[in-house]
């Protein structure tokens, strides 16, 4: 168990995709937990430690807008590199007009959150992985605006400010409102497979109560 | 050169448009894209980042190491004898991609400069069979609100013969933006450079060539006048950086020098770089 962290995250635009969105996006309505630990990864994380999201808080209104771009229709094909690499006359290139698929996301505007969190020890410890080491260089990191990569907010056109908050009052947009935004993404399981696990977000006051859903599984 | 690059860099770009259309919007009859809400222009980060590969492409003409993979238009075939290392694999299923993730993946990033510098999703069956790039763009925006003209023009000359019957000319629309500046921020990450794809002192050099020269080959008649105004980068002494970025953003300002007159030329800006700001351990570099 390790010790908390609060994390001051915002931007100009966000999109926290819906899985059953995936095509035309649409994003959810806040960050998901998900996303959230991977704008802490961003900043740092080790094999010894698995980042654990507490809370969050949602700063700013929830609003959106809509962005049409040209994307491709097919990924990189591990067999088309294969046979490149086999044989040295074989071309390997996509033509973006010729795969082109025109789609529309539904992105989150002007968002900010502050995300609490905590770490906790993984199987893959040693003995000189204490927490307080951990702590102490997250810390130092997110004081210090030292990152890994820069984190972004769902996708990577739309970065992700951080900073680290102390103890402050949070006041956010949402005081005194009670939302349920229904049944969201908590994260990926990657030990069994990939399965994605969901939970039920309500917002109260503009804070998110999140479960560590994977101790339970 | 050829070192990976061991420094975080984060740069902004500001380029301006002049009667020209910079990044026409889809969902909008290819109007310049705008924000409803606010009247600021955007330009997606994809369309410049496709600008970066043409002109990469162009300047290196596939040479080897510096292929460009998300090609646009004809191709033009023009085979060089490439050191493509031989694996010897059995032919391609699921099982072998995912043992030869690697390989693989190192051998899309030593041939092509925008896996290198980009990333690139490969179709294996593993999480992270997608290759996250070093650099990383935002969307650009405009510094004032835009106006978008639609222009009316006239061909004298028509389409079909049945056309030619009862008129003698056509309509057409253009959408212009008068006068525009926008900027855009970047993100160098020499991490992922040095764990993933390679990213080296060359790449980064030529990325930023290929920033500023980026309108120089993509003139079109829907463009207009387009051209980069300045690129400033953000060199920080240390891999994972020494201040953050938006900190760093705020060192520029941006300001029109007459409050009342719609700017028409990048002389209406003023650009000032405090370099009293600056924190320690971090070099400001004035590429143009």
């Amino acid at each position: 168990m390790g010790y908390g962290i609060r994390l001051k995250v915002y931007g100009d635009y966000a999109c926290f995709t819906r899985p059953e969105m995936k095509v035309e996006r649409v994003s959810y309505d806040v960050i998901t937990p998900s996303a959230a630990r991977g704008i802490i990864e961003a900043i740092y994380w080790k094999p010894a430690i698995r980042w654990v999201i507490d809370r969050i808080y949602v700063l700013n209104e929830i609003k959106f807008t809509n962005v049409r771009r040209n994307e491709v229709s097919q990924k990189i094909s591990s067999s088309n590199i294969q046979a490149a690499m086999n044989d040295s006359s074989k071309e390997l290139y996509q033509i973006a007009p010729e795969i082109r698929q025109q789609r529309a996301s539904m992105l989150l505007k002007d968002v900010c959150y502050i995300i609490e969190a905590h770490f906790e020890s993984t199987n893959q410890a040693g003995p000189e992985d204490t927490p307080e080491k951990h702590y102490n260089i997250a810390l130092r990191r997110m004081r210090q605006g030292q990152c890994y990569h820069q984190p972004c907010l769902g996708t990577r056109e739309f970065a992700a400010n951080f900073e680290l908050v102390d103890n402050e009052e949070i006041k956010g947009f949402y005081d005194g409102e009670k939302m349920d935004l229904g049944w969201m993404l908590w994260d990926i399981d990657f030990q069994n497979d990939m399965t994605p696990v969901f939970y039920r977000a309500f917002m109260e006051d503009g804070i998110i109560e999140v479960k560590d859903l994977l101790k339970a599984r | 050169m050829n070192e990976i690059i061991k420094n975080r860099h984060e740069f902004v770009v500001l380029f301006d448009v002049e009667n020209g259309n910079p990044n026409g919007d889809p969902d909008a009859g290819n109007m310049p894209r705008i924000d409803a809400e606010t009247g600021y222009g955007i330009v997606t980060d994809v369309c410049l980042k496709r600008k970066i590969r043409n002109y990469v492409e162009i300047v290196k003409e596939d040479s080897e190491g510096f292929k460009i993979y998300v090609k646009e238009g004809a191709i033009l075939n023009n085979q060089h004898e490439t050191a493509y290392k031989f694996l010897g694999l059995d032919p391609t299923n699921e099982k072998v991609a995912k043992e030869n993730r690697e390989p693989l993946r190192d051998f899309m990033c030593q041939n092509f400069f925008d896996i290198r510098a980009f990333g690139a999703v490969m179709t294996t069956k593993v999480n992270c069979g997608q290759v996250r790039g070093p650099v990383q763009i935002n969307f650009a925006r405009s510094i004032d609100p835009i106006v978008a003209q639609e222009v009316t023009i006239t061909r004298m000359a028509v389409t079909t013969v049945k056309d030619a019957e009862n008129k003698t000319n056509e309509m057409g629309r253009k959408h212009i933006v008068p006068y525009a500046l926008y900027k855009t921020e970047g993100y160098i990450s020499a991490n992922i450079a040095r764990k993933t794809t390679g990213f080296t002192q060359e790449d980064l050099e030529l990325l930023f060539e290929a920033i500023v020269n980026m309108f120089e080959h993509d003139h079109s008649a829907a463009r207009g006048k387009m051209a980069v105004r300045k690129l400033i980068v953000f060199k920080h002494d240390s891999e994972l950086g020494n201040a953050s970025s938006h900190k760093l953003f705020e060192i520029i300002s941006i300001t029109k020098k007459d409050g009342e007159k719609p700017a028409r030329n990048y002389s209406d800006y003023q650009v000032q770089v405090d370099l009293s700001r600056v924190p320690e351990g971090v070099s400001v570099i004035e590429k143009l």
